[in-house]
């Protein structure tokens, strides 16, 4: 047939990445020999799972009535605070972790305002601060889900619950709602806690607050044991591993997904109007502070960056680029295979980065060329490579549909019409898939820009990338230049993602 | 000629037969009602469904090796003919050549076809921007260019009115005796095969009959014709 050579281009690339997620897999498990588990591993064990379970356990319940006063209220700004409830997702984890520490830090505004009122200081180091920054990151993102759950309700449902009088729109409505999304929630949110790096790295630590993923990065970068590194890595992808074939049980929700401008009728329950006023206040406080804080403390010092921090920002940008551009083209050639031919195996294949985290990854990547490069030789490229790797997943299931769609309207015309290969790649794939193209390079690109992962395993003289330069600088306790850092991190990183999406739509027919 | 030697079509479950044949520049209308298997046999014709046994011959040469686009057949669709992002210009030159490499004298023949079809001067026009009329005279255009000698058409003027239907099938007519052009057109419609066919096909209980004049079969129904038709 006609679509060959795109098949097998698809087949290649599955095998390939395949070959990097579960040959990463077995060089773990193959060097880890030698190693075996203290009792510290073990708490690194115990304490991922908990702060995993208690982060989701308040997002969730924490998104239950703010989604539900935003569902029922009408106010100036509504649209503007969903909306900003999307950004969590493209913020680069180490800026929010900044912002936290200004708010809730040692000296931040919280620890002042007690101290004013004679009241001891909290420390935001240690499980709780980890909790907290997990909360704050996906607590918009299982709002929104729950909002895309209440907007997916029928209005009729609610006009017969009106007419028949029910007593309870929790029970016969709200109820059957969460019960559909908020497994899928907890579940995407458990696997984000589960693999989340800089934020152990930044608030956890010590004997009582270390992650798997810290755990690793440690037996890395400070003990040089790489057999340990490897066995901790292979019980992180086992977990993974055990999470994403639980959640494929699941529908996972997309908070991604558009149509939050329809307006929906949701009769709210008199006398309510404070304690709404009040959830909606707090979530939107708790959402902005730290973001505001990062804005003040960064922007006087902006212009007097040091040189570093430039450079690595060019070289951020640059590595962002790379790495959308190989995850894009790989997501469409797979998700384009599996719409003409349907075979699962592709779409497996997309799915398999989400069954280890970047770190793994990069310690699996590592160990493998070990013997033959020397690390810091191939760290931007590795990098490169894993975060295309890690947005594959998203990016694929943005693209599936859309390619699902233009094959069914217009594959027999192009087949008709003897337009293969190339040409139909431009006059029709790239035209009709603009808009998603647009917006898949975009995620990627800020997803990439933001991440600080494995480049803080390998990076050598000279080769930071942006967020590791914000790692360090407030590591140093450099905290102006590090916001003012974090702040051109931000802008940055929603630039690449704006332009890109723009771009999309300006493209699209 | 087109000859279908005991072809057998299977989808889902379901199976066509067919065996006859036509002469080269007949006018075939093949009928029948929803879920008979009309459309089936066309896109077994078109190459986008291979026959579960027998074959499909034209002018003595099996088709069954030839892709779509590789068959001597242009087709037009029941919508989806244009593709909605390019312009009437392009459209008309991918029919030409899908790599758009367009000589001066490619972009000559598309305005006369234009011009045949009263589209005039619409090279730039997307086919949003064109009546129901007009989109369906741009999709002729399109296989007017492609110039195969077999046009198989799937009900594709059904979402017109019935004078702009029979406008545009007087128009296939004329531009199919013009260039002696085979056409297989898939009906519902007792009345578009009277006014457009030479011979009819009865499509029915998965067979697709052996054709019979248009004037003879009208004149005296087959049982099966009759049950379509209804009292």
């Amino acid at each position: 047939m006609a679509d060959r050579p795109l098949q097998i281009t698809a087949g290649l690339l599955a095998l390939l990445i395949a070959t990097l997620v579960l040959g990463t897999a077995l060089a773990l498990a193959s060097q880890s020999g030698g190693a075996s588990l203290h009792p510290a591993d073990w708490s690194a064990i115990r304490f991922t799972i908990l702060q995993a379970l208690l982060s989701t356990a308040f997002s969730c319940a924490l998104a239950i009535p703010t989604a539900r006063a935003l569902m029922r209220r009408r106010f100036p700004g509504r649209q503007a605070l969903i909306l900003l409830m999307g950004a969590p997702f493209l913020l680069p984890v180490i800026v929010a972790v900044l912002g936290l520490l200004t708010i809730y830090g040692r000296s931040g505004l919280l620890n002042a305002a007690l101290q004013a009122v004679g009241i001891a200081p909290i420390s935001i180091y240690g499980l709780w601060g980890v909790v907290l920054a997990h909360v704050f990151f996906n607590l918009p993102l299982a709002t929104r889900i729950l909002l895309n759950g209440w907007h997916a309700i029928p209005a009729e449902r609610f006009r017969l619950a009106e007419t028949l009088n029910l007593p309870s729109l929790f029970r016969h409505i709200e109820l059957p709602m969460l019960r559909a999304t908020l497994p899928g929630a907890a579940l995407s949110i458990f696997l984000v806690c589960l693999t989340s790096f800089v934020v152990a790295l930044t608030l956890g630590g010590g004997p009582k607050a270390t992650t798997l993923e810290l755990a690793i990065y440690q037996a890395l970068r400070f003990d040089f044991d790489p057999g340990k590194a490897a066995l901790l890595a292979a019980i992180q992808f086992a977990i993974c591993t055990a999470a994403v074939t639980l959640s494929a049980r699941f529908t996972l929700p997309s908070a991604l997904g558009a149509g939050l401008d329809r307006s929906l009728v949701l009769r709210a329950p008199k006398g309510r109007k404070a304690q709404d006023a009040i959830v909606i206040t707090a979530g939107a406080l708790f959402l902005l502070l730290p973001l505001f804080a990062v804005l003040i403390e960064g922007l006087p010092a902006l212009p007097f960056l040091p040189i570093e921090v430039w450079q690595a920002a060019t070289r951020s940008i640059w590595m962002a680029l790379a790495s959308a551009a190989l995850s894009t083209t790989a997501a469409l050639t797979l998700a384009q295979a599996t719409a003409r031919k349907g075979s699962r195996l592709l779409e497996l294949s997309a799915m398999l980065p989400l069954s280890a985290s970047g770190l793994v990854l990069g310690t699996g990547l590592f160990l493998m060329v070990r013997p033959y490069i020397r690390p810091e030789d191939v760290a931007l490229p590795v990098t490169i490579l894993v975060n295309a790797l890690m947005s594959l997943p998203f990016l694929y299931r943005l693209l599936f549909p859309e390619a699902q769609a233009l094959h069914a309207a217009y594959d027999r015309l192009a087949q008709a019409m003897a337009l293969t290969g190339w040409p139909r790649l431009r006059y029709l794939t790239l035209p009709r898939l603009a808009r998603p193209l647009g917006l898949g390079t975009g995620l990627a690109a800020a997803l990439s820009m933001g991440d600080l992962g494995v480049i803080a395993l390998f990076a050598g003289q000279g080769q930071a990338t942006l967020p590791l330069v914000v790692q360090r600088l407030s590591g140093a306790y450099r905290m102006d230049e590090a916001a003012a850092a974090a702040l051109l991190l931000v802008a940055l990183s929603f630039t690449l993602f704006a332009l890109c999406d723009l771009g999309g739509r300006r493209a699209a027919p | 000629m087109l000859h279908l030697d005991h072809l057998t079509l299977t989808v889902d479950g379901f199976r066509l037969s067919a065996d006859w044949s036509i002469e080269t520049g007949t006018k075939l209308a093949l009928l029948g009602g929803s879920g008979e298997g009309k459309s089936t046999l066309l896109m077994g014709l078109a190459g986008f469904l291979p026959p579960t046994s027998g074959r499909i011959l034209w002018q003595g040469r099996d088709l069954a090796a030839l892709s779509p686009a590789e068959r001597p057949m242009a087709i037009l669709f029941q919508d989806q003919n244009l593709f909605p992002h390019l312009t009437l210009g392009q459209n008309l030159g991918l029919a030409l050549n899908p790599r758009m490499k367009l000589t001066a004298a490619d972009h000559a023949r598309i305005a006369q076809v234009l011009d045949r079809l009263g589209l005039s001067g619409m090279q730039s026009r997307k086919p949003a921007d064109l009546s129901g009329g007009q989109q369906g005279r741009a999709a002729l255009g399109r296989v007017l260019l492609q110039a195969r000698p077999i046009l198989l058409l799937d009900e594709p003027f059904a979402a017109l009115g019935p004078a702009l239907k029979a406008d545009l099938l007087a128009l296939v007519s004329d531009l199919a005796a013009e260039a002696g052009t085979t056409v297989v057109m898939v009906t519902h419609d007792p009345a578009d095969a009277t006014r457009f066919a030479d011979q009819v096909v009865l499509v029915h209980d998965g067979v697709a009959d052996t054709p019979l004049e248009t004037k003879a079969i009208f004149a005296d129904p087959p049982a099966a014709l009759r049950a379509y038709l209804g009292p």
